[in-house]
């Protein structure tokens, strides 16, 4: 059974019996007819199914039921104050790469909750998505497109005693996996989150330019403890770990700053080689902007600070918080999907810069329309430590030297993009990328282990016809002496507002040493888009690679066949 | 499970009349200084709202909000329409919607989504996905996705509410 007797009551007082009651109220007399309806529906459904053929020279395989299926149905209703919902999921089997641990089968309800919530009080049952902070103690969320589902399941309570101050407690196990039902994991997470608005809870500063936030978070996972044999030791596993955060939010005009610093005690886990070292990450973001010009620094040190429900699970398993990568997350194919950045889980050093500016119109550099540029730099570094010998080594591995650069490159990635309206009908953009790639240390590829250096350039092209027809192409190109080699692709893509797309994309492998390799990816598209529903019919080839949404990857498998999408929003 | 399915359906039944046109869900969000902000108190003094869904990765998303940016001063003069852009971006790029934005010189009411709670209580599969809401409050039309010469059916949604 999905729902126990006491979820199954609550959910048909909150979905039915409640809404019914206050319906009737709804036509007594003075009730104004032009006030919104207080019961919504709102919702979703996705269907992608997806045909396998085999196909050797690119690695696709047929599994045996030859097609796939990732289906899901959310319907979240409100009425007034209270609101309840569910997702009914379903995988007949799920399609390729969709999870490399084969956490998502069969066909029940995986998400459900009931939540009533007012000015001062917000409180779920079932299952919730939430975030503590910046999220380096807490981010459960959901993320169909990369197979991540981490929702908790029990109770949530958030409070709002007065304006400016808001607390929040979580207490719950965490979704592991999906197999006609929701499975969790075994761990039980509990949660705390205090924030303060100072010019909300002071007076005073209710006017002042400059607004402060202060935020703490502790989150404590309660997994069975045990022993653990390391060597000649013989150690004990901590029941419980905890770990906590502090945070500040400031903005002056244009200036804004946000910094959180966390800790987390004694978690041995299959992450970091069952080491009892702390973990320590500091993650600090300072922009500056005003019309027409804004730039961004980032900062981040993470030292051992996945956490998970389970200290044996790895990859995408329930993970408690959330360690973003520090690169920019990419939207060109080449750049997107063949090396990806993702920070990993024993954590790094790094930096980024970011600056857009706008040319104005009818300056030189600007012409009739304005011009955009921007530039990005991110690099990340192994940390800055030292191993530790001896028996003092097998219990906490290393030591950190500084928070700063270790030797090792993991990253660098230098893009500069230049952005252009020529006329009422033709704009374009030309963008820039230089990469360093470790692809020992964010594993995208098995044909290479190393340092990969690849440069790339994209021209695209916007062309309109007039106010319904658009053409829309890409001239991307990518040199690197090492892996698969060099790659071109074209896509081209036309489109009828407000219903329908043709799309073509062409991604060959030119530069392949091997010469059977030098293969055309080519997978074309027809969409069909009406208000809040799309249809997508696709076919063709796909290459093996990596799909990435902040800076978390998955592997996708080398595909042939067709592809159809269905997504609804109601 | 027969049970469970009867509660679902017998809710959706329930839901039928009352929602053929919804109101915003109320999802607590944060504006770009970090103030706190009620989808549901979303307000324009009965004149339209348009509720966009963007990411600063999303190159269609920037394209739909570039080009509504070059048509908004006379949108907002015709219409008194006001565009609430909120972003998807969670932690890792969240940072770079300031800059970005007043680089655009985009001239949008910024919320921020950054554990998406608001865009999955809309039912919104990825952005861009654009909503209008009458002067009632309640969600008249939505649009999946952007295609260039969209802003047409969106200046025509507009002119409905005028009208």
């Amino acid at each position: 059974m999905c729902f126990s007797p006491l979820f199954s009551w609550i959910l048909a007082v909150c979905l039915f019996i409640v809404p019914a009651i206050l319906r009737s109220q709804e036509t007594s007399p003075g009730h104004s007819g032009t006030e919104p309806p207080r019961g919504q529906l709102h919702g979703n459904f996705q269907v992608i199914w997806q045909q396998y053929n085999e196909d050797s020279l690119i690695g696709a395989i047929v599994p045996p039921p030859k097609t796939a299926m990732n289906a899901y149905g959310n319907f979240n209703y409100t009425y007034g104050n209270f609101s309840a919902g569910m997702r009914f999921e379903s995988y007949m089997d799920a399609i390729l790469g969709y999870s490399a641990q084969n956490r998502f089968q069969g066909t029940g309800i995986g998400f459900r909750y009931a939540q009533y919530k007012n000015e001062q009080l917000d409180i779920t049952v079932g299952n919730f998505y939430e975030q503590f902070g910046m999220g380096l103690t807490l981010r459960s969320y959901w993320e169909p497109f990369l197979g991540i589902d981490n929702a908790l399941d029990g109770i949530r309570v958030i409070a709002t005693p007065r304006k400016g101050i808001t607390a929040k407690a979580i207490y719950g196990h965490q979704r592991l996996a999906f197999e006609n039902r929701l499975i969790n994991a075994d761990g039980i997470i509990r949660g705390l989150d205090g924030e303060i608005q100072l010019n909300d809870l002071i007076p005073a500063l209710s006017e002042s330019k400059t607004r402060v936030s202060l935020g703490g978070s502790y989150v404590s996972r309660f997994q069975e403890g045990g022993l653990l044999e390391k060597d000649t030791l013989l150690l004990e596993l901590p029941a419980n770990v905890g770990t906590y955060a502090g945070r500040l939010q400031v903005s002056h005009g244009p200036f804004r700053f946000m910094g959180e610093y966390s800790e987390k005690i004694n978690d041995p886990s299959a992450d970091n080689g069952y080491i009892y070292r702390t973990g320590r990450g500091i993650f600090l973001t300072a922009n500056y902007s005003k019309k027409g010009f804004g730039i961004t620094a980032m900062a981040k040190s993470i030292d051992n600070l996945s956490f998970r429900a389970d200290r044996d699970l790895k990859l995408f398993d329930v993970p408690i918080n959330y360690i973003p990568a520090i690169t920019r997350q990419h939207t060109y194919n080449l750049a997107a999907t063949l090396y990806p950045y993702a920070t990993p889980f024993t954590g790094e050093a790094s930096i980024m810069g970011e600056l857009f500016y706008n040319f104005k119109k009818e300056t030189p550099l600007g012409g009739a329309y304005g011009t955009q540029i921007s530039l990005n730099v991110a690099a990340a570094n192994s940390l800055d430590t030292t191993r530790i010998s001896g028996v003092d080594g097998l219990v906490n591995g290393y030591e950190m030297n500084s928070l700063g650069f270790g030797p090792v490159k993991y990253v660098r990635d230098v893009n500069v993009e230049i952005r252009k309206k020529f006329s009422k009908k033709l704009s374009g953009a030309f963008t820039y990328y230089y990469l360093e790639f470790n692809t020992t240390v964010t594993p995208v590829t098995n044909d290479f282990k190393g340092l990969l250096f690849a440069d790339i350039q994209v021209l695209e092209i916007n062309y309109k016809f007039n106010s319904k027809n658009n053409i829309h192409l890409e001239f991307q190109a990518l040199q690197t002496e090492q892996d698969k080699g060099d790659w071109a692709t074209i896509v081209a893509e036309y489109t009828f507002s407000p219903h329908w797309t043709f799309a073509i994309i062409d991604q060959y492998n030119y530069g392949n040493i091997n010469p059977d390799k030098r293969i055309h990816y080519l997978f074309g598209t027809v969409g069909y888009i009406n208000g809040g529903n799309r249809l997508a019919i696709g076919y063709g080839k796909r290459r093996e690679g990596v799909f990435c949404i902040g800076g978390v990857c998955r592997a996708v498998p080398a595909t042939n066949g067709f592809e159809i999408t269905l997504t609804s929003s109601f | 499970m027969k049970t469970h399915l009867l509660v679902v359906l017998l809710a959706l039944l329930s839901a039928d009349v009352a929602c053929s046109q919804g109101a915003l869900p109320n999802i607590t969000l944060r504006d770009l200084d970090g103030n706190i902000v009620q989808t549901g108190s979303l307000d324009n003094e009965g004149k339209p709202i348009l509720i966009c869904f963007w990411a600063t990765w999303c190159s269609p998303c920037k394209k739909e909000l570039n080009t509504y940016a070059e048509l908004y001063a006379d949108w907002q003069k015709e219409t008194g329409v006001k565009i609430y852009a909120v972003t998807v971006d969670d932690q890792r790029t969240v940072g770079s919607v300031a800059p970005y934005v007043n680089g655009q010189s985009w001239e949008y009411e910024i919320l921020l989504d950054t554990n998406k709670q608001f865009q999955q209580a809309l039912g919104v599969t990825a952005p861009p996905h654009t909503f209008l809401i009458d002067g009632q409050g309640k969600i008249v039309w939505q649009h999946s996705g952007y295609m260039a010469g969209d802003e047409e059916e969106v200046y025509k949604e507009l002119l409905k509410l005028k009208s």
